[in-house]
C-alpha cells in the first residue's frame, strides 16, 4: 500500500428525495506519472490511482478511469439522486493493487 | 537437470518474451497517440457539437493542478483529452442510473499550452465534443 493515502468526502447527511446533491471527494496521493527522473537518471515507475467508483445501496453512480494526466491529490466532483436513505460507497483502485474503501451515511427524508 | 538443447532454446525464449513484457505496457499506456484513444472511445463514430459545456481556465499559472469540468445532459461517458500531454488520455467520466446532472469537476496536469478536448458519448450512442485552449504558464509533467 502506497503510503499516505487518505480519502476525504464530502456529502450531505441529509436531502429530500430526488434532489441532486453534490459529493466532492479528495484522495490524498503522490500520482507519480512514469515521466519524472530521479537523481540518478533512472525513470521512476508510474503509480496512480486509476479507478474510482461511487455506488448508492448498490446501484453505481459514477465510474472514473484515471490516466497519469490526473493532479497529484485527484480530486472529483459530481452530483447524485438518492431515491431512500441509504449508504454511499466509494472505492479507489490503485496500481499497486491496493484498494481504498470508505463509506457515508444519508437520510432522506 | 541435464541441460539439453531444448532447454537452453526454451530458456532463451522464455527470457526474451519476459523482457519485452514491460515495453509492450509502457506502449500502451504512454504511446498511444490522441487519434488512437478518439477511435477507441467512438468506434470510428462522425463527431458533432451540441449540448456538451468543458470549462477551463483561460490562462493555468501552474499546469500541475488545472481545474476543468464538464457538463452534458443527456451523456453516458465522458472522455477527456489534453491533446499537448505525452499521454493524452486524461480521465474518462461513466455516469450510472444514480447521477444527477451529467456533471464532473476534476484537477488535470497539462504539460504546455494546448487544447483540452471533451467528448461525450448520448445515451443515443451519438458523440459530441467540446474544446478549450487553455494557456499554460509552468509546465506540469516533471522533468
Amino acid at each position: 500500500m502506497a503510503k499516505g493515502v487518505k480519502p476525504r468526502i464530502k456529502v450531505p447527511k441529509q436531502a429530500s428525495a430526488g434532489e441532486a446533491i453534490t459529493i466532492k471527494t479528495l484522495i490524498s496521493h503522490k500520482m507519480e506519472t512514469g515521466l519524472r527522473k530521479d537523481a540518478d537518471g533512472n525513470k521512476i515507475p508510474q503509480s496512480i490511482i486509476n479507478r474510482f467508483t461511487c455506488d448508492f445501496n448498490g446501484s453505481n453512480v459514477v465510474d472514473f478511469d484515471m490516466k497519469a494526466g490526473i493532479s497529484v491529490n485527484p480530486y472529483f466532483q459530481f452530483e447524485a439522486v438518492v431515491p431512500e436513505s441509504g449508504e454511499f460507497k466509494f472505492t479507489w483502485y490503485d496500481d499497486d493493487g491496493s484498494v481504498y474503501e470508505k463509506t457515508k451515511k444519508i437520510t432522506v427524508s | 537437470m541435464k541441460i539439453s538443447r531444448r532447454n537452453i532454446v526454451v530458456l532463451g525464449v522464455s527470457a526474451f518474451s519476459a523482457s519485452l513484457l514491460p515495453f509492450n505496457l509502457l506502449a500502451q499506456s504512454d504511446g498511444q497517440s490522441a487519434e488512437d484513444i478518439i477511435k477507441e472511445f467512438t468506434g470510428g463514430a462522425n463527431i458533432g457539437s451540441g449540448d456538451i459545456m468543458l470549462t477551463t481556465p483561460e490562462i493555468a499559472e501552474n499546469g500541475n493542478t488545472v481545474p476543468i469540468s464538464v457538463e452534458s445532459k443527456k451523456a453516458t461517458a465522458i472522455k477527456i483529452l489534453a491533446l499537448g500531454n505525452p499521454g493524452p488520455d486524461v480521465v474518462t467520466f461513466k455516469f450510472g442510473p444514480l447521477s444527477a446532472t451529467r456533471s464532473a469537476s476534476t484537477r488535470i496536469r497539462l504539460r504546455k499550452t494546448q487544447d483540452v478536448l471533451a467528448i461525450a458519448k448520448l445515451e443515443d450512442g451519438s458523440f459530441i465534443q467540446d474544446i478549450k485552449k487553455v494557456k499554460v504558464t509552468i509546465g506540469g509533467c516533471g522533468g
